[in-house]
């Protein structure tokens, strides 16, 4: 079983990557390279040490962004779930965010904050925390209450109520918006950098299109769409490893 | 000779142990009256079962006495102290088996005495003690969804036995299991009750299965809910597990209690 789902998912690779390829041997652009130029690029990249420099400029503002935004919209989240009142004093705002076009909100950003790692910090976390918040919040409100009945028929408190009937119930979602959270994360890292100041990343993609040296710019892009999957694979792992029995479904259905 | 007493709110007769007496308890949901002014008594280390057609209000009446709903008015005791809430002197089995599907059988069997405060290493021999006694030794480690209903029902009752409650509340525990799982479930309901010394209080619309397992039954009627009898049956109960169901005694009390329901039933 293990070797062809490894299996499906290399032929999925594989058709994705000859497409790419085949297009860009048309080509379907001038400034589209082909997979295997791009790939050339990424190594040359990778040798040169440029990739790592970026990557350590790029992840400051992700991580800082994405630990904030898992931390507080898990947080938020939980206590929206919680409590009507929260729901109606918080949940607007996280609907408005998940709505606005960021890209025209960023100079407001860069005014209010500089062009330093605050602002790019506020575009990830605005890019990655109303989905986490609102998942979150979903999933608490929506714990099958034959659950909560039977942890306080046993005499739970409202704090094991919480901790062991409600968070565990919610995870599946928690982590499912967890991951598109994340993604769109990453997506806000790199759109901070071609927005705000072209630093790490977002610097390669900026450059190498100015001198049109496409292949790395495909390269640079490859690299951070390579990491949110890796990312989000150990991601389900760690879920699977904390909610083992989650991983297929209510038993009570 | 059948034993039938006709004795809706009766007072207990003197020298009778009841562990849990029900005191005019009402209970409305906005204009809905689930229960009214309704009276019954249960005798310590008894099943009574709580026997009507859907909506007469006994799986609210039950949760009532686990303490998870609150009357309107009225008053439960339970070994002479007034419920307020969930005690450590009841234990309940749900309908839908309500098991986490994120925790394995030992874990869901422990989940009562975890949320007691009980350690790790000691909550889970208890757990195991039980396990084996429902029958599912070797299945510690499985999750929920592994087990078939039937089983994932013992998981439930397990649960219960294993913070050692003196009163079991069960809300038609069988109602999700198939017909001949439910068959083997009332057998061994038969020979917990005589082993254990503790007081059932078993929620079931199936009068065939109320009268094969109750030392009594109270029949509810629906809206407004009321008591319109309480059954003793007591001629075949030491008989053995076989011969009940074709005990005279057993097939005269199921044709009138379906007698006494099939008006309420729409």
């Amino acid at each position: 079983m293990l070797k062809r789902s490894i299996l499906l998912k290399l032929l999925s690779a594989a058709i994705v990557f000859g497409a790419w390829e085949i297009a860009g041997r048309i080509p379907v652009s001038y400034a589209f390279p082909t997979f295997l130029e791009s790939m050339s690029a990424l190594i040359t990249l990778t040798l040169e040490g440029t990739i790592f420099t970026a990557y350590a400029e790029t992840l400051k503002p992700l991580v800082v962004g994405v630990i904030i935004s898992a931390v507080l919209g898990i947080g938020l989240g939980l206590w929206i779930g919680l409590s009507a009142k929260f729901d109606w004093l918080f949940s607007p705002i996280f609907i408005v965010m998940q709505s606005a076009p960021l890209a025209a909100l960023i100079p407001l950003l860069v005014m209010a904050y500089g062009i330093g790692l605050t602002s790019k910090v506020f575009v990830v976390c605005i890019m990655a925390m109303p989905v986490i918040v609102l998942n979150t919040s979903g999933a608490v409100r929506n714990t099958p209450s034959v659950f909560k009945e039977m942890a306080r028929s046993f005499l739970a408190s409202e704090r094991d109520i919480i901790f062991k009937v409600i968070i565990p119930a919610a995870s599946p979602i928690i982590f499912s918006g967890l991951r598109l959270g994340i993604s769109a994360g990453f997506i806000g890292a790199i759109l901070s950098e071609l927005k705000i100041t072209p630093t790490g990343v977002g610097d390669i993609i900026t450059y190498s299109r100015s001198i049109a040296d496409y292949p790395s710019m495909y390269a640079a892009i490859f690299s951070i769409i390579l990491l949110a999957v890796l990312f989000l694979n150990v991601l389900e792992k760690l879920e699977n490893y904390l909610f083992e029995g989650n991983n297929r479904g209510y038993a009570s259905d | 000779m059948p034993q039938i007493d006709d004795a809706p709110e009766a007072p207990a007769a003197a020298g009778v142990d009841n562990a849990v007496s029900v005191r005019g308890v009402s209970k409305t949901y906005g204009e809905v009256e689930a229960l009214k002014d309704l009276s019954l008594d249960f005798p310590r280390g008894q099943l009574t079962s709580l026997l009507g057609p859907s909506g007469c209000g006994k799986t609210t009446l039950l949760k009532i006495i686990a303490g998870l709903l609150e009357p309107n008015s009225g008053e439960i005791e339970v070994n002479g102290q007034p419920v307020t809430g969930p005690g450590p002197d009841r234990a309940f089995v749900f309908q839908d088996f309500a098991l986490l599907p994120w925790a394995s059988v030992v874990r869901n069997v422990a989940f009562g005495l975890e949320l007691r405060g009980v350690a790790k290493p000691e909550r889970e021999e208890v757990a195991q003690k039980y396990i084996s006694d429902v029958g599912l030794g070797g299945f510690e480690n499985a999750y929920p969804h592994e087990l078939s209903g039937g089983m994932r029902q013992r998981v439930g009752l397990a649960r219960a036995l294993s913070v050692d409650a003196q009163v079991l509340l069960m809300d038609e525990p069988f109602s999700a299991v198939d017909e001949q799982t439910r068959r083997k479930f009332q057998e061994d309901l038969l020979s917990l009750v005589q082993n254990e010394n503790k007081t059932f209080i078993f929620v079931t619309h199936s009068i065939e299965e109320a009268v094969y397992v109750s030392d009594q039954i109270a029949i509810l009627l629906p809206r407004p809910s009321r008591v319109l009898e309480i059954i003793k049956p007591s001629g075949f109960r030491h008989k053995g597990a076989d011969t009940i169901r074709r005990d005279t005694e057993y097939l005269d009390i199921v044709d009138r209690i379906w007698a006494s329901l099939r008006s309420y039933v729409e």
